[in-house]
């Protein structure tokens, strides 16, 4: 979620400084970096549900080990 | 529109920092839809309109419900009828209401007055991005759909191994539970029928 919000506010810089310079650059940026938040979106989610499959909790600490 | 773009920039950040100190998963991910929003009437304040629909139809309309959805799945409690009741209550709801309240209004506002308040700065229409994206910018489409085809694979080898576990489990549950729930409706039927007489 923080990565989103972050990756909002470079979006919002882009397309600030598209619409100041009147060029499609900084819409496309943002473009780009939508499609990149939904791959991430999708591979982190399915990693979290393994997670809590597997470990029954969601305590990043817990997660020490890398073949559990 | 000035007026428009400040007030929603500082909604997004009132609810960005809401969404960050918030201590519950559901609330924080509700203030961050609120935020999203305003951010895309930012993006329309901006000129960027086209950008605007996509943030909220991927963004908000998305990604975020997929964040509700996995949220929602692994919140299964025991007492979640209390939790519910907890969570109905006005202190939890008026926050992003408001919010959302005024955002409300900076859209009835925006198609009241359509077409006769000029934007922000100079806009850059959805034909220009679609020249340039798919004209300078092509080989970026291509790496991005690349991309999204390896989350796809990435998402999919995540989800078969804990598909097939849950399916052997399940299968193993059922063979063991079969004899348990017929001995159980005997036990109940003779209980019943003892009762009777």
């Amino acid at each position: 979620m923080c990565i989103e919000i972050m990756l909002n506010a470079s979006g919002l810089a882009f397309i600030a400084a598209g619409s100041w310079w009147g060029q499609p650059d900084g819409q496309i940026m943002f473009l780009f970096i939508l499609a990149m938040a939904a791959a991430e979106v999708s591979i982190g989610l399915a990693f979290v549900l393994l997670f809590h499959k597997r470990q029954a909790e969601l305590d990043v600490d817990a997660a020490s080990e890398l073949r559990g | 529109m000035v007026t428009i773009f400040y007030l929603a920039g500082t909604l997004a950040v009132i609810a960005t920092l809401l969404a960050i100190t918030q201590r519950h998963a559901v609330h924080a991910l509700l203030y961050l839809i609120v935020s999203l929003l305003a951010v895309a009437v930012d993006f329309y304040a901006l000129g960027a309109t086209f950008v605007a629909a996509l943030e909220i139809m991927i963004y908000a309309g998305a990604i975020m419900v997929l964040f509700v959805f996995v949220v929602m799945m692994l919140n299964v409690a025991e007492h979640a009828m209390e939790v519910e009741r907890e969570w109905l209550k006005p202190r939890n709801w008026v926050g992003p209401s408001v919010l959302s309240l005024i955002l409300l209004g900076e859209l009835a506002y925006c198609t009241a007055t359509f077409g006769s308040t000029p934007s922000l700065a100079n806009a850059v229409g959805p034909k220009q991005v679609g020249v340039a994206l798919f004209g300078t910018y092509w080989i970026g489409v291509e790496l991005a759909s690349l991309l999204l085809m390896a989350g796809l694979v990435g998402a999919f080898h995540l989800g078969r191994h804990a598909f097939a576990k849950e399916e052997r489990q399940h299968a193993a549950d059922t063979d063991t539970a079969l004899p348990d729930s017929g001995g159980d409706f005997v036990h109940t039927g003779s209980r019943g029928t003892s009762r009777a007489a």
